[in-house]
């Protein structure tokens, strides 16, 4: 496992680390990569430990000291490009955690 | 024509400031009294304010559910199948509202809703009703005393978490076969349509015995999980994304009850060279085969994103396809010229608007749109996206990714073997298009393709009696189908031993 490589594929914003520091007040958490539909391809944020990471799952990397999960199969599809963990306006999808009131995550890449 | 928006005068919906969660037939407020506002995505304004429940809301559904469960279970088919019937008239005379509130709350076009969404969501009603009514269970004789009888009981009480692309259709996939096998239901609406689903409630509720429907409004992470964790739940039904989905399936591990997820679609659809042998009707149909990728604004888990075209008559085709295109009238949902309204809300027109960037960014040519879309008055504050075209190769991540939006991936193959190889490169399986006037052709690539529903010769029709679901990544469990009664029961076996003496063991 190359780890130099694979903690730079996702980086987050200062509004993010932000976000994630405030919630990890309560309890560390984990983000894992959505992979489109009506979930807006979020990145999804549960409490660590909440989503059963199997061996399909790749950590991508730790943001804010928090574990960072995409689908093998996915990040392949995607052309494993570096993701940018941000927030904005908007509602958490599925069952995400909000990133803070009226806020949601975001990744681009 | 074009209806009033529902609330202003002449309208033909009625919009009150405030719902509450419909729970064991009475309208209820949440428990902690929040409330959030639901927007329109046609011009981002409020439409209403509808509950932002807690857990405990939760379990007072479940309350109602389970004090409704027995009796309900115990009614006879004949009479629940009347229930049903009458859900579905209910619909029928009320399909203009249903179908104008779903549109405005949705943006999809009121031609869609009126046309497709509301009568599907009535014949789904009628067909578990007749499902049901028809239904029998197996005998078997054992030995000359012995007999196993068979018997599908309910399971008791489900939870069901819809999604916002068909807010009401989808609500009566999942409901009609839970009823009509004798379950009870909670339903989770999705956040961003929580409120077309209680005008489906104002009309249908006093149909169903009180506790029969339930319907909780709020956050997935916490109604949602609160609902699907719970373990006074016997099975938990989700569409939507495939991270939700797996989490999900997990929470149904915890208390051991079974589950079926309809999930996401990269979904293929593959025009072979014979759709050009004639300028004839069936051309016609294989032009709209490929638009209709632009039905529901492409917010349709089977939405044909990938449109795979025979490399000989590629200029010829996609040139008429793109003049199909052009011709799409976009804007006020509610006027019945409309074929596309605004995308759900602003963080997926965003989605889709970043997609079509990398799609650009990593080489695809875009051959029409490529914008968010300019729609004049009251409308221009909507979410609106231009019909796009992004010509390109599969290995693209426009092509491998569910971008949920009216964006179009093309691509050309020379030769059937290679038109299967690019249909099924991709995670999903859900649904897939063959356009031929070659049936031996249609056949093989209906069989060969990995998908769990492939439309010959058509595309975008869901009637019931069709199995529909996923293969591979796309979900498990088939829908609108009778073989969903058997997903919605539990098998009884009486095994009875008419023989008088003992089998001498002990």
């Amino acid at each position: 496992m190359r780890t130099e490589e694979t903690a730079r594929r996702v980086v987050a914003t200062p509004a993010a680390r932000a976000a994630i520091e405030r919630l990890c007040r309560r309890g560390q958490v984990m983000f894992v990569q959505s992979g489109g539909c009506c979930g807006g391809s979020a990145p999804m944020c549960f409490r660590l430990g909440e989503f059963a990471v199997g061996a399909g799952d790749l950590l991508l990397g730790h943001v804010g000291g928090c574990p960072f999960y995409i689908d093998a199969a996915l990040y392949l599809a995607w052309r494993e490009p570096q993701l940018l963990l941000d927030v904005e306006p908007g509602s958490a999808e599925g069952f995400s955690l909000p990133a803070a009131d009226g806020q949601h995550f975001v990744v681009r890449s | 024509m074009k209806y009033a928006h529902p609330g202003e005068p002449g309208s033909v919906v009625s919009v009150e400031p405030r719902y509450e969660n419909f729970i064991g037939g009475k309208w209820l407020p949440p428990a902690e009294g929040k409330y959030r506002v639901n927007l329109t995505p046609a011009t981002a304004k409020p439409i209403c304010e509808v509950p932002e429940s807690t857990p405990e809301d939760i379990e007072t559904a479940l309350d109602a559910a389970h004090a409704a469960a027995r009796q309900w279970g115990e009614t006879s088919t004949a009479v629940r199948a009347t229930v049903l019937n009458a859900v579905a008239d209910a619909i029928d005379a009320h399909r203009e509202s249903l179908a104008v509130a779903e549109s405005w709350e949705n943006g999809k076009p009121v031609r869609e809703t009126l046309a497709a969404d509301i009568p599907l969501a009535a014949d789904h009603f009628r067909y578990f009703a007749a499902a049901a009514r028809a239904s029998e269970s197996h005998t078997t004789e054992i030995d000359a005393n012995t007999i196993a009888y068979h018997f599908h009981e309910p399971l008791g009480v489900v939870g069901q978490i819809i999604p916002f692309n068909f807010p009401l259709l989808m609500a009566a996939w999942k409901l009609a076969p839970a009823l009509a096998a004798g379950n009870c239901s909670v339903i989770k609406p999705a956040s961003p349509t929580p409120w077309s689903i209680l005008k489906l409630a104002e009309v249908i509720g006093d149909i169903l015995p009180p506790g029969v429907l339930n319907i909780v409004n709020g956050p997935g992470g916490e109604i949602g999980k609160a609902l699907a964790t719970n373990p006074r739940i016997a099975k938990v039904a989700f569409t939507g994304e495939t991270v939700t989905g797996r989490l999900i399936m997990q929470y149904a591990a915890q208390n051991i009850i079974p589950v079926t997820l309809e999930l996401g679609g990269k979904s293929p659809n593959i025009f072979f060279s014979d759709v050009m042998a004639a300028d004839d009707d069936f051309l016609d149909k294989a032009i709209e085969g490929l638009v209709l990728y632009a039905f529901n604004k492409g917010e349709v888990c089977t939405c044909p994103s990938r449109a795979l075209i025979a490399e000989d008559i590629y200029d010829e085709f996609i040139t008429r396809c793109l003049e199909r295109i052009s011709r799409i009238k976009q804007g006020n949902p509610l006027d019945t010229e409309t074929m596309m309204g605004p995308q759900v809300s602003a963080q997926q027109l965003a989605k889709v608007s970043s997609y079509v960037d990398i799609g650009r960014d990593e080489g695809a040519v875009v051959l029409t749109g490529g914008h968010k879309a300019h729609v004049d008055g009251e409308y221009s504050g909507g979410y609106y996206y231009e019909p796009t075209v992004l010509k390109g190769d599969n290995k693209m991540r426009v092509f491998q990714e569910e971008i949920f939006g009216p964006v179009l991936a093309v691509t050309t193959f020379k030769d059937e073997a290679e038109a299967l190889a690019i249909a099924n490169d991709t995670l999903y399986g859900l649904g897939a298009g063959v356009w031929t006037r070659d049936g031996s052709r249609a056949y093989r690539m209906g069989r060969a393709i990995q998908a769990g529903r492939v439309w010959i010769n058509c595309y975008h029709q869901y009637p019931a009696g069709a199995a529909f679901g996923g293969y591979k990544v796309s979900g498990i469990g088939r829908e609108t189908h009778q073989m969903m009664l058997e997903h919605y029961s539990q098998t009884k076996n009486l095994l009875v031993s008419y023989d008088p003496k003992a089998m001498g063991l002990f």
